[in-house]
């Protein structure tokens, strides 16, 4: 993070999410990128300049974390860029995000860990955490140099986009990150039972001819998964829940004790399969969106525990490749912009409380690969979000800060939007000053 | 949601240019499938159909129905008897019309599908007929051409005009479909014909039952109002029509069945399983059939059978589809970019 001596910042009157609790009309002085102050008055000093935010029918949040995204940099860079990444997220309310290896190359050593560091650093915006590979190239079979990628500053491995097929190299992935205390993050999914599928497996799938995933080739996978945990003792990540099956695997698992935990992502947890509607390419989603008793699953899963975070599985493509007929046009939702606004309609549903909502989004992630934020107090960095719970907008894809515009929900209402965002003591968003 | 997020030119807005064809409403400009059909629509293709089936009898099998139209027949999937069958369809409307394959030029060369179609609109073509072997491409081109598209076959999605000749067939012979006892046997999961015939079935009240392998049943397409059955005989019984499906035993079937062997064994149609059948049952295959697997010779071949029907029908039907998506068109070439 560049370190530019940063002015003081005094955020008045707002609501502040503090330990998962709400506290009620207080202020917050930032100063030298920390949390210097959080009390029921502050009064700016006098003595050196001071930038006042008032906060007045805002809440201020720690800064959201997102625990998987896909930056497309190095390789990509004509889908999305660190910088066109870093400023969505911003733009979403996250302070730090955690990008995929799956990258070209594959960031499997720390000459590409560096390289996407240092690109996040001179884009100068949230923060960015570099998942590491599991196994060279996401091949599957040779394990990645685990140690190089941690000490380079990796936060978690993962082959992302692919499973890790074979047990025994899972295993011997879970045996050595766990010595590294390295959580392994795994997209769950039995490439044989799934392949040549696009969409989930379900009447909407025969109705439109399409070849089908079905919830089988997640839940066979998470199973497998936990047992490895089990009996490695190591963390595991779930990315992507989308099925009944995996919820109720993961419960399980949990009430036996198994370091285990997941993610859910928004279109997950609102779209059905009908959303694919007639052949739209932009539900076009792995895993896909499956069916209602799999919403409702994946939301309980959120209200009960079972699915501590949410994240967005940000997946930015270019126009013309969603612009293919849906068997070749490629997976991928973009989330970053619309995750927030997405996950208070879980508030408005009733499924979870606004300060639980939050939690999914801070200090939960951050808890789950151990990284710092997360949570609001005297002393912490001064990574933060300031959201306006009531203000009402609608997705317009064409104003994204990603160069991805591939989301099912434009022109989508949603209620509860990010209006500043502050890392490391600087603003890097304002939904006003248009940042 | 505004066309311009998907930067799309959409052809959706665009329809009211065209004159609306007398009350229709799944039938404005495109003939995607049999499910955005209603009755009006299906009955309006086959009375349409009936009214050109006389002209394959003349001795000049032509009219000037579709003089100055223009038709390109784009099959990226192969296919020899569709495609003729389009052909003549449009010649005996005097439409021009333009073959384009998979193995042309522009799509060896990777030319996307949709910049092949949109090249083919400023050429000033009306209708464009589109064979693909993508469930869905037939949809992507009728969102951002102007020119009407006819779906001849997407993946394993539909086959609306396939099903409308079926439909035409039984009809021609006097039978009615709503209550008919249907039996359709064969790989139901990977073929556009079975999905079409279920909706267009369906839609007619007719009484479908489903018979292959369960490795050849879709999933959860009961709740398209059809039954389905493991067994080939019991569901024979009383049959007042079956439709045999071709086996694609050279394309991706991998592990769906034992052997070609097994397969006839259990579910080829064999002229002792049709005696079970009512004894006036008709017998229908869209071709091209493999003798002695899902057909025996003698099917076949026998008075059941109205394989040959549904050749003869396929231009009939394809000349009212032409015909009522064709001649309403203003003239492409006024639009053409």
């Amino acid at each position: 993070m560049a370190r530019q001596h940063s002015t003081d910042i005094l955020i008045r009157n707002g609501k502040i999410l503090r330990s998962g609790k709400r506290v009620t009309g207080a202020d917050l002085l930032i100063q030298s990128g920390i949390v210097t102050s959080i009390k029921r008055r502050i009064e700016p000093s006098t003595k050196y300049k001071v930038k006042v935010i008032d906060a007045k029918g805002k809440i201020v949040c720690p800064g959201f974390i997102d625990l998987h995204v896909h930056l497309r940099e190095p390789g990509f860079e004509y889908k999305e860029t660190i910088q066109s990444g870093a400023a969505a997220a911003v733009a979403g309310g996250f302070t730090s995000i955690c990008c995929m290896p799956n990258t070209r190359p594959v960031n499997d050593n720390k000459a590409v860990t560096h390289y996407i560091l240092e690109k996040a650093r001179e884009a100068g915006l949230a923060r960015v955490r570099p998942i590491g590979a599991i196994t060279m190239g996401l091949n599957g079979e040779n394990l990645a140099m685990m140690g190089e990628l941690a000490s380079a500053g990796c936060v978690a491995l993962s082959d992302d986009g692919y499973p890790v097929s074979n047990s025994l190299i899972m295993r011997r992935a879970m045996e050595y990150a766990k010595a590294l205390n390295l959580t392994i993050v795994d997209h769950c999914e039995d490439c044989e039972l799934s392949k040549g599928g696009v969409m989930h497996e379900g009447l909407k799938s025969t109705t439109l001819g399409l070849l089908g995933i079905p919830s089988a080739a997640e839940d066979v996978m998470v199973a497998r998964d936990i047992a490895l945990a089990e009996m490695t003792g190591c963390n595991l990540h779930l990315a992507h829940v989308s099925t009944s099956g995996a919820v109720r695997l993961v419960r399980e698992a949990k009430a036996r004790g198994v370091s285990v935990t997941a993610e859910a992502c928004p279109h997950h947890f609102i779209l059905t399969d009908e959303a694919v509607g007639d052949f739209d390419t932009y539900a076009k989603v792995n895993p896909p969106l499956r069916v209602e008793s799999d919403v409702q699953a994946v939301r309980e899963g959120l209200s009960d525990g079972t699915i501590e975070v949410i994240a967005t599985d940000h997946a930015p493509h270019a126009f013309e490749e969603k612009e293919q007929d849906f068997d070749h046009a490629p997976f991928g939702i973009t989330g970053l912009e619309t995750a927030f606004g997405l996950t208070m309609s879980l508030v408005d549903d009733g499924v979870l409380d606004f300060e639980t909502a939050v939690c999914a989004l801070t200090k939960n992630p951050a808890k789950v690969f151990g990284l710092e934020g997360g949570d609001l107090s005297e002393g912490g960095i001064a990574d933060i979000t300031v959201i306006d719970p009531n203000e009402e907008w609608t997705v317009d894809p064409s104003a994204f800060r990603s160069k991805g515009r591939n989301t099912p929900f434009a022109g989508r209402r949603l209620k509860g939007r990010v209006v500043t965002t502050i890392v490391d003591g600087r603003v890097v968003f304002s939904k006003d000053q248009g940042y | 949601m505004p066309s311009s997020y998907r930067h799309k030119t959409s052809a959706r807005g665009k329809e009211f240019l065209l004159k609306p064809l007398k009350e229709s409403k799944g039938l404005k400009k495109n003939l995607l499938t049999i499910k955005s059909l209603d009755l009006r629509d299906i009955e309006l293709i086959i009375d349409t159909a009936a009214a050109f089936h006389e002209v394959s009898g003349r001795v000049i099998k032509k009219v000037p129905a579709l003089r100055g139209k223009t038709v390109a027949n784009l099959f990226i999937e192969p296919s020899t008897r569709t495609r003729t069958s389009f052909e003549l369809a449009a010649k005996r409307l005097s439409a021009d019309i333009v073959n384009l394959s998979g193995t042309s030029s522009s799509i060896v060369k990777g030319e996307s599908l949709l910049d092949t179609a949109r090249a083919l609109e400023s050429m000033g073509v009306d209708l464009v007929v589109l064979r693909h072997s993508a469930a869905g491409a037939a949809h992507m081109l009728a969102e951002t051409l102007d020119a009407g598209i006819i779906n001849a076959g997407d993946g394993a999605h539909e086959h609306p005009t396939q099903a409308l000749v079926d439909l035409f067939t039984i009809q021609s012979r006097g039978k009615a479909v709503s209550g008919l006892r249907v039996v359709m046997v064969g790989d139901i999961a990977r073929s556009r014909v079975a999905r079409s015939n279920i909706q267009l079935l369906t839609k007619l009240k007719a009484n479908v039952c489903l018979v292959g392998p369960p490795t050849m049943i879709p999933s959860y397409v009961e709740d398209m109002g059809v039954s389905v059955s493991y067994d080939l005989e019991s569901s024979l019984k009383g049959a007042d029509l079956v439709m045999i499906l071709r086996v694609q035993h050279e394309r991706g079937q991998r592990g769906l069945f034992p052997n070609i062997n097994e397969y006839a064994r259990l579910y080829g149609v064999t002229r002792e399983r049709l005696a079970l059948a009512a004894p006036d049952v008709l017998v229908l295959h869209p071709g091209p059939m493999n003798r002695g697997v899902e057909i025996s010779p003698d099917v076949a071949d026998g008075l059941s059978s109205l394989v040959l029907d549904q050749v003869a029908n396929g231009i009939a039907v394809r000349m009212g589809v032409l015909y009522l998506l064709g001649a309403t068109r203003e003239a492409q070439s006024l639009r053409a970019r």
